[in-house]
């Protein structure tokens, strides 16, 4: 008999093999997921809310009010959707449109750049089951699953067989990591843990590609140059390698070029290939960037005009509200008044917000209007892009009383 | 945590062999391997003198003394359910290579030592562990892929 199964959208690796064992309309007990997945899937699943300046009102009055502030409003942003499916983040994308409006994710100040690399070929890249089935190499850097994503080892990058890989990690997987401390996930790499100080990250790239060069590395925080020529052995080793990047190594580059021209020497000097795999935190961000890409060429940061499309850094979130271009915003599943530094969120308080959230959050307070949705996964179905571009199906667990993100957004159009 | 110092300090201390051990030292670690119990001392068991020592070491080293009879511990509040664990124990590899053994849920549940509920590590048919029984071996799978120590073991 085959198991139901469901997925967690609890981040950006959507484990698709959780058994759920329902009591009377709620979540009891889940299987196999893990600590951060439960706490997601078990978060109450409220009733449908409607604020407007912090009263409560009805659906129909809460749309129309979002509505009539969005037609106000001659530029307005639309901002968020790392955690909605792919089917509202392209209804969000067509409001964008219709309204001639900003439109960005939280990806213009983290993973997007990368993101953008790997849509346009610049790595290559693979899928996480290739992971399982083939990988030797599974190198961390910047990036530490066992807090950010906790099942990424165990079902993917290190400890499951895999087709090729039939004899288990200790004999035939080899985890890496780089980063500025000691990580949980460090700590599993062991020997395989290579410390750089912050910001050390583009010159510890450069004395790599040197060791892989047959070279002495040679780095101004003076890096044992041995043990970073037993790195480079290690990785020419490699018949399939992979790297996990994460924020630690964007934050700390000004740019990709040296990790192009890393992957690209690996490539040269490893016995096999290597592959490149972003650290998605939210469960689909990568959906929102791959989406807006095949639409307009851009991941992230632009601005609809009339049916052509602007991009550039002035259309990201940050710069928008700091040169006061936009003059409101529709929030879906992000709280950028907490998560924005003061300077800048400041100036969401000077114009309308509308916020659609499951959660009463610190945007969705000092909104014009909120919306409480239903958490996608749980309450509401649809389809996601898991970190390695790998699009996932998901149906709700449970029988929704709050509307999901895409059935606001579709109100929200209609009442335009 | 129960160590072998603390069951000696309840034993007689007569080193009186009567247990088939060299010493009570000796049979205070064969208590906390779960080897041998208390009753497997004659005078603690018999002698109305240690009542109370031998109903505490049942306490202590007892089934039901908090860790599983090979020993097993699991500190619920350091685990986090990442699963690594779950996925590296040989013995749930053997019994379900391509549930838990390939990263996944558990296809084949009736053998596996450790599983994940509620997002937290769950140990049961420990005696399949490869630490107990007539060919145990000193297994470390559970316990060196754990980021944050929360399985131990009480030898
Ligand atoms: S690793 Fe992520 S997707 Fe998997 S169960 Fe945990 S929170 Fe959910
Ligand atoms: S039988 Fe009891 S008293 Fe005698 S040696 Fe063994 S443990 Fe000590
Ligand atoms: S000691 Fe070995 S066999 Fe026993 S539970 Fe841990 S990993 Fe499994
Ligand atoms: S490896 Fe540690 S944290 Fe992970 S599930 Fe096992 S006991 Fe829990």
């Amino acid at each position: 008999m085959e198991k139901e199964y469901y997925v967690c959208t609890g981040c950006g690796l959507l484990c698709d093999d959780i058994e759920l064992e329902m009591e009377k309309d709620l979540i009891g007990k889940v299987h196999t997921a893990c600590r951060v997945g439960v706490a997601h899937m078990k978060e109450s699943p409220g009733e449908a809310e409607y604020l407007v300046d912090g009263k409560k009102v009805d659906e129909k009055t809460a749309i129309e009010e979002a509505a009539s502030v969005l037609k106000a409003a001659r530029n307005p942003l639309i901002f968020g959707l790392g955690t909605s499916t792919n089917e509202a983040q392209k209804k969000a994308i067509e409001l964008a449109e219709k309204l001639n409006a900003t439109l960005d994710d939280t990806s213009s100040f983290c993973l997007g750049p990368l993101i953008e690399a790997i849509l346009q070929e610049k790595f290559k890249t693979c899928t996480l089951d290739d992971v399982r089935n083939k990988a030797d190499i599974s190198f961390f850097w910047g990036s530490d699953p066992a807090d950010s994503h906790p099942r990424h080892l165990s079902k993917f990058s290190y400890f499951p067989r895999g087709q090729e890989k039939q004899r288990g990690w200790e004999e035939e997987r080899t985890a890496i990591a780089v980063d500025i401390r000691k990580s949980h996930t460090a700590k599993i790499c062991g020997n395989e843990f290579y410390q750089v100080p912050p910001g050390g990250d583009a010159e510890f790239i450069e004395a790599l590609i040197a060791g892989l060069s047959g070279k002495l590395p040679k780095t101004s925080f003076k890096f044992p140059p041995k043990k970073l020529l037993e790195l480079a052995n290690i990785l020419k080793g490699a018949r399939f390698g992979v790297i996990f990047v994460g924020l630690g190594l964007i934050y700390s580059l000004e740019n990709l070029e040296p990790l192009i021209k890393l992957m690209d020497t690996l490539n040269e000097k490893a016995k096999g290939d290597f592959y490149l795999i972003p650290m998605v935190g939210h469960y689909n961000m990568r959906g929102f960037n791959e989406t807006l890409f095949e639409k307009t060429g851009f991941v992230n940061s632009v601005k609809f005009e009339e049916g052509s499309v602007k991009h550039g850094p002035g259309y990201s979130v940050v710069e928008s509200l700091k040169a006061k271009t936009v003059d409101a915003a529709l929030i879906i599943g992000s709280d950028p008044l907490a998560s924005l530094p003061h300077s800048i969120a400041k100036q969401l308080l000077e114009i309308p917000l509308i916020t659609i959230d499951p959660c009463e959050t610190l945007s969705s307070r000092k909104a014009k209007v909120s919306i409480r949705s239903g958490v996608s996964g749980v309450e509401a179905g649809g389809s996601a892009t898991r970190m390695d571009g790998v699009q996932v199906p998901f149906r709700p667990a449970i029988d929704a009383k709050r509307p999901s993100d895409e059935e606001i957004l579709s109100k929200l159009m209609e009442a335009l | 945590m129960t160590n072998a110092m603390e069951l000696y300090q309840l034993l007689p201390k007569t080193n009186c062999k009567e247990c088939g051990k060299t010493s009570c030292m000796a049979f205070a670690v064969a208590l906390l391997s779960r080897e041998l119990t208390a009753d497997d001392c004659p005078p603690l068991k018999n002698e109305p003198k240690f009542k109370e020592k031998y109903e505490k070491i049942n306490e202590l080293a007892g089934p039901a003394g908090g860790a599983t009879e090979t020993g097993l511990i699991v500190h619920e509040e350091l685990c986090f359910g990442c699963g690594n664990c779950v996925v590296a124990c040989p013995v749930n590899v053997a019994n379900d290579p391509y549930g838990v053994g390939s990263g996944n849920a558990p296809k084949k549940n009736e053998k596996l030592i450790l599983t994940i509920e509620d997002g937290i590590v769950k140990a049961q048919n420990v005696d399949e562990c490869r630490r107990f029984g007539k060919n145990k071996i000193l297994c470390t799978g559970c316990i060196v892929t754990c980021p944050v120590e929360a399985i131990e073991f009480v030898v």
